[in-house]
């Protein structure tokens, strides 16, 4: 039992373990403290000063969100005074920013306009002293506008503690502090992996993905064209909660149909591709299983983590599975497959995919993503974006009846729908490499210990009396905690403990993704996460190999799994990259 | 040690050197050689004498003169009529001999200079241990290893009265309590000489002129809290300084006062050098701290303080210079020998910077609680050319502007705290009635502004701010609604920037404000000419 202090906030007794800030301390009691450096899932940097807080005795305000309480302390969290010098705060902080909450990307999502509006500060009668800075659009993926930092440093602290790829850090002094990449160069020339959990925790519009809402909108508005799109599974469990439903709701019918009523010709689901990455995946480690490696095999659903490994674990390559994730696989088939089925003229054909994620931007974009003879993806819009676009349209989301998606690749499995949490991709492909190895499927097919929001996971699975045993990481500072143990493994013994890894490059899996809504924290991923089982339970089918959408593409288009055209159409191959520049220096494995 | 009959001191410092020191030092020695005097007279090079403005500067030692705006061409004849014949050349001599640290006697003054932490400083030869330990040096260090436990070395420091002479008056000996009693088997010490105030140069006269006293401070708290190894944190402009100390530090492994097993005492205790980068905010401790872990130099949230989550989260105690210098002799001497100067509870002495419009500007050394007023008028010799007094700035850049009334206040941590002011670096900048406070305070508001490291909002765009109002006002443009803003913005400075930088820019400007609005009034009319700003 820790050591319990005991303390007043607002005349009101509070006994908590030591060392707790007295902002949490607050929490407990209930009691509203303003914050806005500070974020639950980061370690306190103390930039603003937001959260000063009387404490008596002492001569200056304290900051709530990195004091730690003291036996007896009394508190006082609301006066004139520190109204006021809250205030002042936000309006030093205004005078250095660029205004324009109505077309800013995070308008109402701002933790600085909404605190703003809290203290009733007028925030365009303020003098300005601000510099018009130029924007770092050099990213596929990120836009970063230093016009809309207030340098509170989440950022940092996520790109070089949470996923240690350290991208972005402070340059400069004083007023000419700011968030900056390895000498100015831009992310785009960066060893940014695109993850966008920068973007998630910037509390502010500084830092958003590259939007192509615009041309989505000129898609789906040319008569021209015909605009396919795919949701990813953890679109489903999200949407709801942006429009005042609770976190965790699963709104699959509603997401079609707002699809629908935006005007997308047809209306398909990434979680089709989902399962069709497992047939392929699962039968990728059946053969290593049967051939004799390269074990361990990893997964490769994740395009932030695939730069990351192609930056910092290049050796390791040959370990990670070839199959292309779930959005690319759906984009070589849409252009292809689909166009075929339907008889439409795949160069008229607009695929446009709809993701919890900013590193699909970028993995669209890869020079090698072109197998159906066009781009294969043409738009990734994150979670954020289309949200936005709703809004634009006006449409009352929670309202909406439902509807159902596009048969041909809109038909999918559990298996598909937990793609979108951390453990998913492993529990699904166990399901599926159990029925191939036995020919059965597994008696239970929950795989439990994979679940949960816990850092790194490790399991030891039975399929039928070989026992494989599997990891799970997500978040890169976990993923490469895992796999420097994986290497050194490797490079002293020829081997290493695991058969199968699954890595997603964001904290929670895709729930909680980098194009996820601003500001979600741990406790609201995982609660998307547990919407996605929840789903998974209630449906008919929960293996991938069950999917009649799935034996049919088989059947009329890809043969079998690891086929050759499943290998000309599915899966890839990758590159070493620089570790500053982040440029492909050359190719590290090959297509078959 | 060589009995020498004379010393030369030739200060050496960037603005002697830009004058010619290394010249003169040349032909100082040719001079001397050619007499065949080198076995008696001996030339060194000494950090700065504490005179500037002066051009390349001597001291002939044992006699304590000074020469002023010495030529090499001047120096054949320094050496033929002083060294050789022993008279004085009055026409080089300074005119007035000023009371400073190098001189041991004061001359025609009410009160003596107490020397402590600069009783050796321009003495010994600084590059030669021996002569250290021939004034006595090292003999604390012995005494304390073979007769006091580290606790009797701690109480003996918290009896003293010892506070911090780095700013904030901290009481040492409590110090290094909380950092001996701390969890850990691993402990620091820190000797901060990052010295980044603009002016002062106090640290800087101990670093180059008696290393081997500061060395000996810190291998006392070493022992004491129970550290295996210190750093010195050293201003990375001063050259001179790190090349002294690394003299000093190397001299002290060969003669066995540094490495393993110190006087085969069982006690161990390595010291390294760190070059500064540079930034005004590394002297703050924390700053210091992730400055020396190869970080960005930028605060750390206190608590937890450095006693127990220093450096790489170990127990450390950071000490300025001239806290550390003043450990030998209260060791030495003991507690009560201490408590002698000074007064009831700021013990010892305080050395000063000087400088501005006095007639000798400089450094001093006097006892704690010497009222301001004497250190300007008799220390420093007034104003120079009868120009009359408007204001003094006590404490460095984030000190408060004093105007002639409030001049009597005695220098020690407690009542200055009674005038809202600090000690601080310990700089004392006079003013005549020549000086523009809006210009002055424009100074000090640019400083802060570059120095802000950009961390916290408050202290970021304040500065800013602040910048923008004065110079406003300054143009003849403001309003007085703008006298009252920036007192506002630097209050809620104070009351919510993350570090002491942030926090203490409301001491200049308020004062500045406050004590001389009237002259801030005046500019904010379009057409009031000011002699002083040229505006
Ligand atoms: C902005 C800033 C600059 C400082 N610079 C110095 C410095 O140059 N030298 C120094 O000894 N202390 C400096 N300090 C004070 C240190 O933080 C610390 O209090 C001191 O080194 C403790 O030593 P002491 O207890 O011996 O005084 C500075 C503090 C602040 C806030
Ligand atoms: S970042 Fe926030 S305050 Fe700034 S323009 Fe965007 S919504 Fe408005
Ligand atoms: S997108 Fe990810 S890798 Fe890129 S800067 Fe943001 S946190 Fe770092
Ligand atoms: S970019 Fe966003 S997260 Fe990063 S420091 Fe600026 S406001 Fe904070
Ligand atoms: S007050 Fe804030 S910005 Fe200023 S130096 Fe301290 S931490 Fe840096
Ligand atoms: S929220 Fe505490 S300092 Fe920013
Ligand atoms: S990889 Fe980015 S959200 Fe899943």
């Amino acid at each position: 039992m820790a050591e319990m202090v005991k303390l007043y906030i607002d005349g009101k007794e509070v006994e908590v373990p030591k060392g707790t800030t007295i902002l949490e301390a607050a929490q407990k009691l209930g009691i509203y403290i303003p914050t806005l450096c500070y974020h639950p899932d980061l370690r306190p940097t103390g930039a603003c000063g937001i959260c000063v807080v009387e404490v008596e005795g002492a001569p200056t305000p304290k900051r709530a969100c990195c004091t730690p309480v003291t036996e007896g302390m009394k508190v006082t969290t609301n006066s004139k005074s520190l109204r006021e010098l809250r205030k002042g705060i936000i309006e030093l902080l205004l005078s250095d920013h660029h205004v324009d909450c109505p077309s800013c990307p995070a308008n109402e999502k701002c933790e600085l306009q909404s605190l703003a509006n809290y203290l009733g500060v007028d925030m365009n009668a303020l003098p300005k002293i601000l510099e018009r800075k130029p924007l770092d659009e050099t990213s596929i993926a990120i836009v970063r506008d230093p016009n809309k930092c207030i340098l509170c440093g989440r950022c940092i602290i996520v790109c070089n503690e949470l996923q240690t790829v350290s991208a972005i850090t402070y340059t400069n002094r004083g007023f000419e502090a700011h968030v900056d990449t390895f000498f100015s160069m831009g992310l785009g020339n960066s060893s940014c992996v695109n993850c966008g959990q920068c973007t998630v925790y910037c509390p502010t519009g500084a830092l958003t993905e590259k939007s192509e809402i615009d041309m989505v909108w000129d898609a789906i508005l040319d008569p021209d064209k015909h605009v396919v799109v795919q949701e990813a599974p953890a679109l489903r469990a999200t949407l709801g909660e942006e429009f005042g439903m609770e976190p965790g709701t699963v709104t699959t019918g509603k997401m079609y149909a707002v699809l629908k009523k935006l005007g997308f010709d047809v209306v398909f689901d990434t979680n089709f591709a989902a399962d069709l990455t497992i047939m392929e995946e699962a039968n990728e480690f059946v053969q290593r299983v049967k051939n004799g490696g390269p074990l361990p095999l990893i997964t490769s659903c994740s395009p932030g983590w695939i730069k990351f490994m192609e930056t910092f674990f290049p050796d390791i390559a040959k370990h990670v599975s070839t199959c292309k994730s779930p959005q690319q696989m759906f984009g070589a088939l849409a252009k292809t497959y689909y166009a075929k089925e339907a008889g439409v003229d795949p160069s008229k054909i607009v695929s446009v995919s709809i993701m919890p994620c900013t590193a699909k931007k970028y993995e669209a974009r890869r020079p090698e993503m072109r197998d159906s003879g066009y781009q294969d993806v043409d738009y990734v819009l994150t979670t954020r974006e289309l949200v936005r676009m709703i809004k634009e349209a006006g449409i009352d989301y929670k309202n909406l009846p439902e509807e159902e998606a596009d048969e041909l690749m809109g038909m999918y499995t559990g298996a598909g729908t937990i793609f979108g949490a951390t453990g998913g991709v492993m529990e699904a492909a166990v399901r599926t490499a159990y029925w191939m190895i036995t020919g059965r499927n597994m008696e239970k097919v929950d795989l439990k210990v994979v679940r949960g929001i816990e850092g790194i996971k490790e399991a030891e699975v039975d399929i039928d009396g070989l026992k494989v045993k599997v990891a799970v990481a997500h978040g890169l500072g976990n993923a490469r905690e895992l796999l420097t143990k994986v290497r050194k493994q490797l490079e002293e013994t020829g081997e290493s403990e695991y058969a199968f890894i699954e890595i997603m490059a964001c904290p929670g899996g895709c729930v909680g993704g980098g194009g996820q809504p601003k500001g979600s924290d741990f406790a609201r991923r995982a609660r998307r996460g547990e919407g996605l089982y929840k789903e998974d339970k209630s449906l008919r089918y929960r293996c991938s190999h069950e999917n009649p959408a799935i034996k049919r593409v088989y059947e009329k288009f890809l043969e079998k799994p690891g086929s050759e055209i499943a290998h000309k159409l599915l899966h890839t191959y990758y590159f070493k990259r620089n570790i500053v520049s982040g440029e492909a220096i050359e190719e590290v494995t090959h297509k078959h | 040690m060589k009995l020498q009959r004379a010393h030369v001191l030739v200060s050496v410092d960037p603005e002697t050197v830009m004058a010619g020191a290394k010249e003169v030092e040349e032909r100082l020695i040719k001079e001397i050689e050619s007499r065949g005097l080198s076995d008696e007279i001996k030339v060194l090079e000494t950090g700065t004498l504490g005179i500037s403005g002066k051009g390349v500067v001597l001291v002939v030692y044992p006699e304590g003169i000074y020469y002023e705006n010495v030529k090499p061409d001047d120096v054949p004849k320094i050496v033929e009529e002083h060294l050789l014949k022993g008279r004085p050349v009055k026409e080089l001599m300074l005119p007035e001999l000023p009371v400073r640290a190098v001189k041991r006697e004061t001359v025609g003054l009410t009160r003596k200079q107490v020397r402590i932490v600069l009783e050796n400083a321009g003495v010994i030869d600084p590059e030669n241990i021996e002569e250290y330990i021939a004034v006595g040096g090292y003999e604390a260090l012995e005494k304390a290893l073979t007769s006091m436990k580290p606790e009797e070395v701690i109480e003996e420091v918290k009896k003293s009265g010892l506070r911090g002479r780095g700013g904030a008056g901290f009481p040492t000996g409590l110090k290094w309590e909380f950092t001996r009693k701390a969890e850990g088997d691993i402990k620091y010490v820190i000797c901060n000489a990052d010295e980044g105030e603009p002016g002062t140069f106090k640290d800087r006269l101990i670093l180059e002129g008696d290393p081997h006293k500061l060395l000996e401070g810190m291998m006392l708290c070493a022992y004491a809290i129970g550290a295996r190894k210190g750093y010195i944190y050293i201003r990375g402009e001063y050259a001179l300084s790190i090349k002294r100390m690394q003299k000093a530090i190397d001299d002290a492994y060969k003669y066995g006062l540094l490495g393993e097993d110190i006087l085969g005492t069982g006690f161990s205790f390595d010291i390294e050098i760190k070059k500064g980068a540079g930034a005004y905010v590394c002297g703050e401790e924390t700053a210091l701290i992730e400055s020396l872990e190869g970080k960005r130099g930028q605060p750390r949230f206190k608590p937890p303080y450095p006693v127990t989550h220093g450096l790489w989260q170990k127990p450390t105690v950071v000490n300025n210079v001239e806290t550390l210098a003043n450990v030998p002799s209260i060791i030495k001497n003991g507690a009560e020998w201490y408590k002698k100067f000074g007064t009831e509870k700021s013990t010892g002495t305080k050395v000063y910077t000087i400088l501005g419009h006095v007639k000798y500007p400089g450094l001093i050394e006097v006892e704690m609680g010497t009222p301001l007023r004497e250190i300007i008028f008799s220390y420093g010799g007034g104003i120079k050319n009868g120009k009359k007094f408007k204001a003094a700035l006590v404490g460095g850049a984030a000190g408060v502007f004093l105007p002639d009334r409030l001049l009597d206040v005695k220098m020690d941590f407690d009542n200055l705290k009674e005038y809202k002011a600090v000690l601080g670096s310990g700089a004392i900048l006079v003013m005549n009635e020549d000086a523009c406070m809006v210009d002055m305070l424009f100074s000090i508001i640019r400083f802060f502004y570059h120095e802000s490291c950009g961390k916290c909002t408050p202290c970021r765009i304040g500065t800013r701010e602040l910048l923008e109002l004065i110079k406003k006002v300054r143009k003849g443009e403001g309003e007085e609604s703008d006298l009252d803003k920036m007192i506002k913005i630097s209050e809620s400075m104070w009351k919510s920037s993350f570090c002491p930088l942030g926090q203490s820019l409301i001491m200049p400007v308020k004062s500045a404000i406050e004590n001389f609005r009237e002259e801030f009034v005046k500019h904010l009319d379009k057409e009031f000419h000011c002699e002083n700003c040229r505006r």
